[in-house]
Formats: C-alpha cells, sequence, structure tokens
C-alpha cells in the first residue's frame, strides 16, 4: 500500500503542471446495483485545473460517479485514476480529493472553527499552523467573523461556505461538489455561481460538479459531460453543448429545441445537406461530432435563432407561419407557430421590443434564420 | 504518465480474497454490524426456544429426560380440562385486554397526534412513563383499589352507593382483565400515535373537500389508514398478556389462573419440563393463530368500509 | 356553541381521565407508604415516614437494592452497545435479510416473557451454569435491546449519514469517525438508552425471578415479601423509593431524547 503517496498532509504539494494533463481519468467504469446498471461503460479525462461539470437528470449516475472520485463507492469494474495513480480500494481519508456534500454535513457539535479544522487536526501541524489555515480559510469564504458560531446555527448560504472552506483548507488536488448549490434560493444560488467559479480561478486546482440546472453547468464550467441513464452522451465546453448538442436528448434537456421535419438528409464529409418542407433547402456544419447513424439523425434549430421578419422588412430566407398559442415572459415573448408540412409545432423566442407580445394568436408572420443555425443530431 | 502506468486488474483482483471483498460491500458490511446482537438474540432467545420446542417432544421420568418423539405432552396441554381451560381463558383475557386497550387508547392517541401540537413529545412522555414504572407495585396498587376492605369498597361505602363491601371486585378474570387493561394501555398508544401520525393529514382535507363530514372522514380515511397501528397495537398487548404471571398470582384468585401460572408450576414445583414446554409451545402456536385471524378480520373489515 | 367544539371538549375531558387513571395506582401506593398503619386503607390515619426508616436497617433489602444496581448496570451498558451495533446496521446499510435479522433482535419486545425466561432456565441449567446475578444480566440483555435499538435508531435517523462521509473525506479514519463525529452526535441518544434500559432491568420482575438463583433483584425480594403481611408497609415504601427513581431517570432519558432532536434540528 502506497499510503505515504497519498497521505492528506501531501495533498498541498503539488506542483501546478500544464493545464491538459489529465487530472482524473475515468476508464470503462461499470457500476451495478443488483439488476440495476447505474453506470454504463463511462470513459472520460478530467483536466488539471479545469471546472468540469457532470450534468443530468436525476438517476442519472451523476452523483454515483462523483462519489466513487471521492471514495464513498467502488466501482464493480473499471478503474479510477488521480494524478495518474489507481484508486481502487482507497478509502475517502486517502484520497487526494474533497467533497462538499449537497447537505454540506457541518457538524452540528463543533463550531465553525472547529469544522473547518476537522481536517487538519489529523495533519499535526502545530496550534499556530492550523490557526492560520484556519483564519485564511474564514477569510477565503468571507466568514472572518462567524468562526465562534456553532454549527446548527448557520444559515443555508453560510453552511455552504463552511463547507467549502472546510474541503478546501485541506488543499486537495480535486474538489468535490455534489448540488451544492440546489438547497440555496434562486438569488442566492447565482451569486454563489459566480463566487464559486471566481474561488475555482484563483485556487486553479480541479473542481467536478455535479448538477441538474443547465444554467449552472453553461454559466459555471469549462467542459460538462451530460449523463443520462448511467452514460455520457457528449463531453465538450459549454457553447459546444449548447449550440451543437450531439444527441436529441441533450439537445431536449439544454434548453428548447425545435425539431424539424426533413424530406431528405445527407451528410457528405463534415457538411450536411437537408429539404425541410415549408422551410426550404439547407445546409450546416457536422462541427467536432461524429454521426455515425445519418439515417437517424435530425435536424433542429434553437427557438432564439429564429426571428420575426417585420413589416418593411426583408431578408434571405422567409417563411410564413401562422400563430397558434403566445406566452408572455416578460422582456420576452414565445410564440408557438405552425408551418405547413412541418409535423411539429416551432417555438420563436422575441424579445418585446418590436412588440412581439402582441402579436394575435391565429394571424400569419414571416420568420426568417440565421444560414448557420441548423444543427444535427442523432436522434 | 497517464498511459505510461499499466494496471494490472488481474494482480490487484488477487490481492482481495472473495472473503475480504464480500466485507467491503453494502451487504457485508451490514452483516458484520448487525451481527453482535444478532448472534446474542441467536444464541440466547431463538437457540433456547428450539430447545423449548424439542423438550415438548420429550418426556420426563422424574429427574431424567428421555428423548423419544412424543405427543403425550400436546395431548395432556390440550385435552386434559385443566389445561385446556387454563388455555381458554389465557386466550379469552388477552385478547379481551388487546381489544379493551386499543379501544380505550385510539382517542388518546388520536388526541395526542390531531390535538397535542407542539406539546406531542410531552404529551406522548407523559402518557407512557407508568408502563415503565414499578410493575409490581402497580399490580399490587389493584389489590389495594378492588380488595374487599380496598378503596373502591371504601369509598363507594363512604358515598352510600353499596351497603356493605363487594366481594366481587377482586379475585377473579375481571379484576386479572382491568389491571392488565391498565398495565398496557400506555404501550398501546405507542403504535397508534406513530399510524395517525404517517396519515397525510391533505387526505382528511381532500375528503372534506370531497364532501365528507367528520364522522365519514374518520371511518373511510382514518380509521382505514391506520389500520396497521392498530393490528400492531392490538398484538403488542396481546401476545405478550398471554403469558402475564404476575396479575393473575396477585388479583386473579382462584377463578383467574391463567396459562404463565401453571407453566411455572412444571418449571418449579412439579418439575415437569416437556409438559411445560408443551404448554408454553402450545400457547405461543394458539395465540399466533388468533394473531393471525384477527389480522385477517380487520383486512376484511377494512375492504367493507369503503 | 360552534358545531364540533362540544366533541371536541368532550375528547379533552376523556384524554384527561384517561391520563388521570393512568397515574391513579402508580400514585396510591406512595400515599399509603406515608400513612401510619399497617395495612393499606382508607381513611388515611396519619402521616410518618417509619416504614421508610425502618428499610434503613434492612440487610437483605439492601443486599437486593445491590443486585439490582449491579445487573441495571450491566444491562444498560451491554444492551446500550448491542443496541448500538443493530440500530447502525438498521439506518446506514440496506441488505438483503436486514427484515429478518432485526426481527429476530426485536422479537422479545413482543415475545410474553415467560417464554422468553423459561428458555433460557431450561438451555443454562441444561448446561450446567448456576443461576446467578450473571444468569439475570444475560436475560435482562435480551429484553433490553430492542428499547436500546428504538431509541438509538431515531438518533442514527437524526443524523445526515454525510457527517460521517465527510470526516472521512477529511482525512480521519473508521475509527476516528466513529471518535470524532458518531459517538458525539449519539450522545444523548446513548444516555438516553442507558437510562431507559437501566429503569426496565431495575423493574423487571419475570426473568429475574426464574434465572436469579439466590442473589434476589429488588423486585424478586419485594416478591417475597409480600408473603408477609406485616411487611406490606415496607414493601409499599420502598416500592415509592423505585417508582420515584424510574420516573427521574425516564424524566432525564427523555430530556436528553429532546436534546439529541433540537442538536440535529439546523436552523433555517
Amino acid at each position: 500500500m502506497t499510503e505515504t503517496m497519498t497521505h492528506p498532509s501531501l495533498k498541498a504539494d503539488i506542483a501546478p503542471a500544464a493545464a491538459t494533463r489529465p487530472m482524473i481519468e475515468i476508464r470503462n467504469v461499470d457500476k451495478v446495483f443488483g439488476n440495476f446498471r447505474a453506470l454504463d461503460t463511462l470513459n472520460a479525462s478530467i483536466r488539471e485545473g479545469e471546472f468540469f461539470s457532470l450534468l443530468g437528470p436525476s438517476g442519472c449516475g451523476k452523483t454515483t460517479l462523483l462519489r466513487m472520485i471521492g471514495g464513498f463507492d467502488e466501482p464493480t469494474s473499471g478503474e479510477i485514476l488521480i494524478g495518474g495513480q489507481d484508486m481502487a480500494g482507497k478509502p475517502p481519508n486517502l484520497r487526494p480529493t474533497n467533497m462538499v456534500f449537497q447537505s454540506y454535513a457541518i457538524f452540528p457539535h463543533l463550531n465553525v472553527s472547529e469544522n473547518i479544522a476537522y481536517g487538519l487536526k489529523r495533519l499535526k501541524l502545530g496550534r499556530s499552523e492550523e490557526e492560520k489555515r484556519v483564519k485564511e480559510a474564514l477569510a477565503q469564504v468571507e466568514l472572518s467573523n462567524l468562526g465562534p458560531r456553532m454549527g446548527n446555527q448557520l444559515s443555508g448560504g453560510q453552511r455552504q461556505r463552511v463547507a467549502l472552506a472546510r474541503a478546501l483548507v485541506m488543499r486537495p488536488k480535486v474538489l468535490l461538489l455534489d448540488e451544492p448549490l440546489s438547497a440555496l434560493d434562486k438569488n442566492l444560488r447565482e451569486q454563489m455561481q459566480v463566487e464559486l467559479r471566481h474561488l475555482q480561478r484563483q485556487i486553479g486546482i480541479t473542481f467536478v460538479l455535479v448538477t441538474h440546472d443547465q444554467y449552472e453547468a453553461l454559466s459555471m464550467s469549462d467542459r460538462i459531460a451530460v449523463m443520462f441513464s448511467g452514460q455520457i452522451a457528449q463531453i465538450a465546453e459549454p457553447k459546444e453543448i449548447y449550440q451543437n448538442p450531439a444527441t436529441r436528448k441533450v439537445a431536449d434537456f439544454l434548453g428548447g429545441m425545435n425539431f424539424l421535419t426533413a424530406s431528405e438528409l445527407a451528410v457528405d464529409g463534415r457538411q450536411f445537406r437537408a429539404t425541410l418542407p415549408g422551410i426550404g433547402a439547407i445546409t450546416g456544419h457536422l462541427s467536432g461530432k461524429e454521426i455515425t447513424d445519418p439515417a437517424s439523425a435530425i435536424i433542429g434549430i434553437r427557438p432564439e435563432r429564429l426571428r420575426i421578419v417585420w413589416e418593411g422588412e426583408t431578408a434571405d430566407h422567409i417563411v410564413t407561419a401562422r400563430v397558434v398559442d403566445r406566452n408572455y415572459y416578460g422582456e420576452m415573448t414565445s410564440l408557438m407557430v405552425a408551418i405547413d408540412g412541418q409535423a411539429e409545432e416551432i417555438s420563436v423566442v422575441e424579445t418585446n421590443d418590436f412588440g412581439a407580445d402582441d402579436i394575435p394568436v391565429g394571424s400569419v408572420i414571416r420568420i426568417t434564420y440565421d444560414r448557420d443555425a441548423f444543427i444535427i443530431m442523432q436522434g | 504518465m497517464p498511459t505510461s502506468a499499466p494496471t494490472m486488474p488481474a494482480a490487484r483482483a488477487g490481492s482481495r480474497t472473495p472473503g475480504s471483498r464480500w466485507l467491503q460491500t453494502e451487504a457485508g458490511k451490514g452483516w458484520v454490524t448487525i451481527s453482535p446482537p444478532l448472534i446474542y438474540a441467536l444464541l440466547l432467545l431463538i437457540g433456547p426456544i428450539i430447545v423449548i420446542v424439542a423438550n415438548s417432544f420429550w418426556s420426563q421420568d422424574y429427574l431424567t429426560i428421555d428423548r423419544s418423539f412424543t405427543l403425550e405432552n400436546y395431548k395432556a396441554a390440550l385435552t386434559e380440562p385443566i389445561y385446556r381451560d387454563l388455555l381458554f381463558r389465557s386466550l379469552f383475557v388477552s385478547v379481551t385486554v388487546a381489544f379493551v386497550t386499543v379501544i380505550l387508547a385510539y382517542p388518546v392517541a388520536w388526541f395526542v397526534s390531531f390535538r397535542g401540537g407542539r406539546y406531542k413529545g410531552l404529551w406522548l412522555f407523559i402518557i407512557t412513563v407508568p408502563f415503565w414504572s414499578g410493575y409490581l407495585l402497580r399490580i399490587l396498587s389493584w389489590k389495594v383499589i378492588l380488595g374487599y376492605k380496598g378503596v373502591l369498597n371504601e369509598t363507594l361505602l363512604y358515598l352510600g352507593v353499596i351497603a356493605e363491601p363487594l366481594s366481587s371486585l377482586i379475585y377473579n378474570v375481571n379484576a386479572a382483565i382491568i389491571t392488565l387493561a391498565h398495565s398496557w394501555a400506555a404501550f398501546a398508544i405507542l403504535p397508534l400515535f406513530v399510524s395517525l401520525e404517517k396519515l397525510d393529514r391533505s387526505l382528511l382535507e381532500a375528503a372534506a373537500d370531497l364532501g365528507d363530514g367528520p364522522v365519514r372522514r374518520f371511518l373511510r380515511i382514518t380509521l382505514p389508514l391506520t389500520a396497521p397501528g392498530i393490528i400492531a397495537a392490538l398484538m403488542i398487548v396481546m401476545i405478550p398478556t398471554v403469558g402475564d404471571y404476575v396479575t393473575p398470582k396477585l388479583v386473579g384468585g382462584k377463578d383467574g389462573v391463567m396459562i404463565a401460572n401453571a407453566i411455572q408450576v412444571q418449571f418449579g414445583k412439579a418439575s415437569n419440563w416437556p409438559l411445560g414446554a408443551a404448554l408454553a409451545v402450545s400457547t405461543m402456536v394458539i395465540v399466533t393463530m388468533v394473531a393471525g385471524a384477527i389480522v385477517l378480520l380487520i383486512a376484511g373489515l377494512k375492504r367493507l368500509v369503503k | 356553541m360552534r358545531p364540533g367544539a362540544l366533541s371536541r371538549r368532550l375528547l379533552a375531558a376523556y384524554v384527561i381521565v384517561y391520563v388521570a387513571i393512568l397515574y391513579f395506582p402508580v400514585l396510591l401506593l406512595p400515599v399509603f407508604s406515608f400513612n401510619d398503619s399497617a395495612t393499606p386503607k382508607l381513611p388515611l390515619v396519619g402521616f410518618t415516614t417509619k416504614w421508610y426508616a425502618s428499610l434503613a436497617g434492612n440487610e437483605a433489602m439492601h443486599g437486593a437494592a445491590w443486585n439490582s444496581l449491579i445487573v441495571g448496570v450491566s444491562a444498560a451498558l451491554l444492551s446500550t452497545v448491542l443496541g448500538i451495533c443493530a440500530a447502525r446496521a438498521m439506518t446506514r446499510h440496506r441488505f438483503r435479510g436486514m427484515a429478518a435479522a432485526s426481527s429476530v433482535i426485536m422479537a422479545p419486545l413482543i415475545l410474553p416473557e415467560i417464554i422468553i425466561a423459561i428458555s433460557l432456565l431450561v438451555v443454562l441449567l441444561g448446561l450446567g451454569v448456576q443461576l446467578s446475578l450473571l444468569t439475570v444480566i444475560l436475560g435482562h440483555l435480551l429484553i433490553c435491546v430492542p428499547y436500546s435499538v428504538t431509541v438509538l435508531v431515531s438518533g442514527f435517523e437524526g443524523f445526515d449519514p454525510s457527517m460521517e462521509e465527510a470526516s472521512r473525506d477529511l482525512g480521519e479514519t473508521g475509527f476516528g469517525t466513529l471518535r470524532r463525529v458518531t459517538l458525539p452526535m449519539l450522545a444523548p441518544s446513548i444516555v438516553s438508552s442507558l437510562l431507559v434500559t437501566f429503569t426496565i432491568s431495575l423493574d423487571e420482575f419475570i426473568l429475574a425471578f426464574f434465572l436469579s438463583g439466590t442473589e434476589p433483584t429488588l423486585p424478586v425480594y419485594i416478591w417475597g415479601q409480600l408473603r408477609f403481611a406485616a411487611k406490606l408497609p415496607n414493601v409499599l415504601a420502598l416500592g415509592s423509593i423505585l417508582i420515584a427513581a424510574s420516573l427521574l431517570m425516564l424524566t432525564a432519558a427523555e430530556l436528553f431524547r429532546r436534546r439529541a432532536e433540537r442538536k440535529m434540528e439546523l436552523r433555517p
């Protein structure tokens, strides 16, 4: 057992290296609970210093994967490497990772300082060093005056900060965050998203975040892995995930997407061509992804990439559509329109600056699209 | 670095035996954790009960045990009038006590659960405390209350309700039933309270919304949904009371003797262990059958009120 | 009067009468124990503490009290240790057979004590074990563990399992986690379990009656004294002391249980 290599006291002594070196490697990881396959041959590589999110609906296996990285669960088969070392059989206390739990798990019988010093106590740093580190950690999360407050007398946001400080004070190579913001109300959550992102940039260690909130993942992450039923559907940067989802499921999970009926669809090299009834012939790029089965591929467009052509305006591609429903969202209006030849109703999101909120249901409007807005996805 | 370190799954698997691997699983950890109390209960409860069952099929000649199989003890236990009567009486007492206790306790449990508010815990504490204190003394106390010159008779005399002391208050089955019902009243509250607490209050609101008044709501929602608690309360009173020893001895008199007294005699003075064992096993089997019948009965009643 | 208000009052009155009847027999004997009469009957004749005073020089009673103390403390400590194991397994692990295992452990809760008593008696005598305080402890352990489990299960349920995971995550070992997180968090429940099981053991009669041999516990001693009508006032005094002790310990247990609840509670 190479216990000395990963003793927590050495967590601090990681020299910063090239940002592209893999910090965590997940190789063919399976997890089976009885007859249920929770994780199915997962492969992923998380880089050093990266803010990496595991995004998916509840029950998709994202938390199971995070817990395996932290050592709270063992894979049924496959391996997980952290910093190049196989973690098989290593309990959480011998891994260079620390976790912020969904419930925060703040020890209610200890005060804030004691909570933060909990792990340091085992490192036998000496009293002054320990106090110094606790003080720094408190300052880092802006809780300097709360040190003596007991663990069960904190608000949700404060507990979240203590949990963060308690993990970071251990100077882990990797910080694991299990839905850390889901218990907070909307305003605090948005504020904490910004703070977490800043903190990660400032410390420079790898963060792995589990979340079911697509906006949280999009706004905070360097890269996102989207998971469905135990499988990773796509790993990419936020912009790519949103603008060029690999599959129909990914597209759906990350906000509204119009799926279009195509009478003809062909993939040719890195290009695709399609004829969309009622809209016309279009072309597009595959971008970074592969379409393994063109027969089941599907064409889509995000609602905000469709625009209304107002009276007196002209555009290259004009499609006439009938408004069947209208939903008002304050600064925006979403129109559901029917286009002849298209099987599904199509959603158009328009700002209210020009009076989209006044368009009556039943009226016929003209819409247009950006040439590069069409996306091809695996069905 | 990542690819240059070859991993050897075979070697890794070999370093851990299947046994130690099992200990790492959820089931393994669970069994290891539960094993000290489990082994204790198996050795000192289940083992001895098996021995008692075995004993009931043996016979005893003065001090030596003959281990050849016989049903003589059961024949005696179930056909000899003295034992048969004791068995029936014990059963009658325990079933009566169970129903009386649960019927009297239900409104109290309902009150604590629905009207207890902030003081639910305090109410529950106040009600259950007598159960834990002075088992012998409580029974003795009933003897003092129900006796010929007891508190009840004296009070009734003083109030002029009766002209001379009633001798029918103590040393009969009724005295045993009253004493046992009092002993177990507090305990019966607990399962009833738990099942009432689990009852989703919005179900009652929904029933009210759909036109049911308080009585119908109680009969159609509360009662059926707390049936598990009622069953649990009946069992938790009925099964232990069937084997009560002290109450019949102190307040039951000659007419209130129960099966436990006969069992004790066989393990004490009479020293016929096999017969005592057969009496004990018969009691448990019969009380289990009655318990099963009650469960079925309540399930049937539940289907009736819809 | 509003419809329903009457039934509310009736119910409240019923509950009060119910509780009064529950306590009446428990509190009646202490009243007689201060009564200056050799038999417990109405009307009361005068206040005295002589029945209590005469207990002071009663060697046999002191022996029984000492025996009860030994049995009670041992049963409380051991059943709480076993209870911690069982409660932990029941709340922290999910495995096949758990329901069966826990029903075996909880069975003494519902079995008639006489069945437990004779089963143990037959086996112990069969193995040639001398009846002693040890055999009483063995029996009391059986009936105390289920109560201990009940108290501790709510203790375990009250605290988030990720507390223990957090401790492991912060570098602590399994044993260290037990010492620094699990036990401090469970402390009020553990104290509550100790007090409740001690009270049960102190009060228990049937198992002690069958298993105690020549060393009686207090209830067995009291049972022996009941044959002598003249000793009844002393028995009442002793019984009153026992009831008072039980009430005190149960109240303390309840206070600790509440403290446990408050400790787990998170202020919003």
